[in-house]
């Protein structure tokens, strides 16, 4: 008569609670890729010359491409002429001017999802950008961010309000040569976030966008552009989660930032995409480029991520410490379950003198989750007395998921100091009983712990972030005991 | 319920990969009582003590233990914990990350839930705890360190007994709770238990040395030899193994012998 053991893989193992459609008239393109689909794409967006010769020269180069396949992750062959490639609601053909103008049924999605913009706005002071398929349907709080000549809008808005900016700065972080999946964003992405904030300015909100994605089998191609002005600083929060779906849907964003002199800018990601089921079907292919470009001296780029949605998350977040004295910081936690998949990390690229990075990587894999830490260190000869520290922890649940750490360092200048430590860890079963004997139980305790294991992290996150990152990673590992 | 044993366990047989630990062992401790288990090492005293608080690396393959009454065995480690069953380990695990009192507080709830008491808010919790450290003259500071991480091993078992009094069990096992400790924490530990003695409240003093029953004394001593009680015996028991120390008793358990011993 022995006790029977609640498993772990139990406790990991919880329905995604956003699983759900929305019944939204889209007006979408026809399936497959051309450059009329691209010159339609922007004709639709009514954009400049200069977009739609940037796009085709991006469709060119792409067709020229062939997929990487060198990350840890394994998926059926991508169709690429099998994506729709454009979709907007039909309600936002023209434009809604405020929240009231928005699709009711829009509105009741982000309050099902918990993101209810009007008491959001108000209650947390943040501005939020929301992307639903492609087009903005709500942007607050821009007349009191104008005010401050603060620029956040939809990338839509940016191209045909301030085109000049976009001009300068579009694809000079990552330019459309720079991957695949950066070449095929660049010659189709349909919209996304667009941020300026001016010379000494310091921005007085956190800024927001939630992604989602919603017409079935449409690709989303988002595109965000951030850039500090000198001496500017701006805290920007990117969150997603995605309905149910049974076909894989590919992602592959693009975002860049630039940071110029004594500039900061503090990008945050909680990622909640549909991780696919219990049965490793489904899921979103979470494909993306992000950079940041610490272009002018003592400026400051800080990547923080939470990554717990996704069947295969591929991603590496990353620093180019062009500028003399200038910081990058990367702090992520990743977490992988059932089937899931991620190959994460990031590149720190040290090119002017006393530049820092520092790395401080969280993986956790549950059920059969792999999880790959991959990180670049490139300290160039120009980078006199440069210095990075790594930091890579890997916590196991259960033993069929999987942990590895691939650390790349390239060391050119012998000033440098590059530090790297790296452990694994299984969650103790000492731990869990330890904590059950004091009445949790076995679900809290276990989301106590990964909490605990991630604790340098969430230290990093904004406030209200970081609770809803720990909601998160508990409601990620429920289900799995008992 | 008046007059049942709050615990009975009866021929409890337990394993670990098929190596036999405890071998039809029988216990009764009733509320406001205090048992003393002691025994040579590998005799199977912390097997007890865990199998009691439901750890799962045991199998049970026999017999029965019935705490009020009903089927303790049968219900997870939370379920025991919040029914008042508390054990205070012989190695406090460290959890990185975990801030002492966040565990306490979560603890402390869990058990405020159960037995349907409001749950304590931040403040009032933190009052609690700082009169009940006092009592285990602890620093502040350990509240808001990692779970017994950097924990000296009299830190750990002064935890211990400060979880045993905020969470106040009825049925309070105590592991090795001597082992590690200088005369002085010796000292503050045993007062920590002895304050907590109370005629609602039954303990097990799982200990391999009399040390700690010279401060708190025991109404009943039970050695446990080869995975079962041989001899059990008032306070004096302590004393008489302190002088001749396990062997004389070693023979009553062999096999065969021993079934007739305590039957």
């Amino acid at each position: 008569m022995s006790l029977p053991a609640p498993k772990l893989d139990d406790l990991i193992s919880r329905e995604y609670r956003h699983g759900f459609v929305t019944d939204v008239e889209a007006d979408a393109l026809p399936r497959g890729l051309s450059e009329d689909v691209v010159r339609l794409i922007s004709a639709k967006k009514n954009e400049p010359a200069f977009m739609l010769e940037w796009r085709l020269a991006a469709f060119r180069h792409w067709r020229t491409m062939t997929e990487p396949d060198w990350a840890t992750v394994r998926h059926p062959k991508i169709d690429y002429q099998d994506i729709i490639y454009y979709s907007a609601p039909k309600s936002g053909k023209t434009g809604p001017k405020s929240l009231d103008e928005v699709d009711p049924e829009l509105l009741r999605v982000y309050e099902k999802l918990g993101v209810p913009l009007k008491e959001r706005e108000l209650l947390a002071g943040v501005a939020v950008d929301a992307v639903f398929d492609s087009v903005s349907v709500g942007t607050t709080f821009k007349a009191k961010l104008g005010e401050l000549g603060i620029i956040f809008c939809s990338f839509s808005e940016a191209v045909q309000e301030h085109p000049e900016l976009v001009r300068r700065y579009l694809g000079s972080v990552v330019p459309y040569t720079d991957n695949y999946f950066a070449a095929l964003n660049s010659a189709v992405f349909s919209d996304g976030s667009f941020c300026y904030i001016p010379r000494g300015v310091r921005c007085p909100m956190e800024l927001s966008t939630y992604f989602r994605i919603n017409a079935k089998d449409t690709g989303q191609f988002e595109r965000t552009l951030i850039i500090a002005d000198e001496g500017a600083y701006v805290s920007y929060l990117e969150g997603c989660t995605a309905p149910m779906r049974d076909e894989n849907q590919l992602h592959a964003a693009v975002v860049e930032l630039v940071a110029l002199e004594r500039a900061h800018i503090k990008y945050s990601t909680v990622q909640n995409w549909y991780p696919g089921d219990k049965e490793g079907r489904g899921g979103i292919y979470n494909f993306v480029t992000k950079r940041g470009d610490c272009r002018g001296d003592d400026s400051h780029i800080s990547w923080t991520q939470v990554e717990t949605g996704s069947a295969i998350t591929w991603k590496y977040p990353s620093c180019i410490l062009r500028g003399d004295n200038s910081v990058g910081e990367f702090h992520s936690v990743a977490l992988t379950n059932h089937f899931q998949q991620a190959d994460t990390g990031t590149k720190m690229i040290h090119i002017g003198r006393n530049t820092k990075s520092t790395i401080v990587s969280k993986g956790i894999s549950a059920g059969r989750g792999q999880n790959a830490y991959r990180g670049l260190v490139k300290i160039l000869k120009s980078a006199d007395g440069a210095r990075n520290y790594s930091q890579c922890d890997s916590l196991l649940l259960g033993d069929r998921c999987g942990a590895h750490t691939f650390p790349y360092i390239e060391v050119k200048n012998a000033t440098a100091k590059v530090e790297h430590e790296a452990s694994t860890s299984r969650i103790g079963e000492d731990q869990l009983f330890y904590c059950r004997q004091r009445g949790l139980s076995a679900e809290d305790a276990v989301s106590m712990i990964v909490n605990g294991f991630c604790k340098e992290v969430f230290k990093e996150l904004p406030m209200e972030f970081a609770v809803e990152a720990q909601k998160l990673l508990g409601v990620s590992l429920e289900g799995s005991v008992g | 319920m008046t007059g049942a044993p709050m615990l009975e366990i009866r021929n409890l047989d337990v394993r670990v990969d098929d190596k036999p630990i405890l071998r039809g062992l029988d216990l009764t401790v009733n509320a406001g009582e205090v048992h003393a288990i002691m025994g040579p090492n590998g005799s199977g005293k912390s097997t007890l003590a865990q199998v009691l608080a439901g750890r799962e690396t045991f199998t049970v393959t026999g017999g029965d233990v019935r705490y009020d009454g009903r089927d303790l065995l049968a219900s997870p480690p939370e379920e025991r914990a919040r029914d008042g069953v508390f054990l205070a380990f012989q190695y406090p695990v460290e959890i990185p990350g975990v801030s002492n009192v966040y565990l306490l507080k979560a603890a402390v709830n869990a058990v405020r839930r159960h037995r349907g008491e409001a749950e304590l808010d931040a403040m009032d919790f933190l009052a609690l705890v700082r009169s009940k450290m006092k009592l285990m003259d602890m620093s502040d500071e350990l509240l808001y360190r990692a779970v017994n991480e950097g924990f000296s091993g009299g830190e750990k078992k002064r935890n211990e007994i400060l979880q045993m009094a905020l969470l106040e069990p009825r049925l309070a096992i105590l592991d090795e709770t001597d082992s590690g400790l200088d005369i002085d924490a010796l000292q503050v530990v045993a007062n920590g238990i002895n304050a907590l003695r109370s005629p609602e409240r039954a303990m097990i003093l799982v200990t391999h040395y009399q040390r700690l029953l010279g401060y708190v004394v025991p109404d009943f001593v039970h050695v446990l030899s080869q995975g079962r009680i041989v001899k059990s015996g008032g306070k004096e028991l302590a004393h008489e193994l302190e002088r001749r120390g396990y062997g004389w008793l070693e023979s009553q358990a062999a096999p065969g012998a021993a079934s007739d011993a305590t039957r």
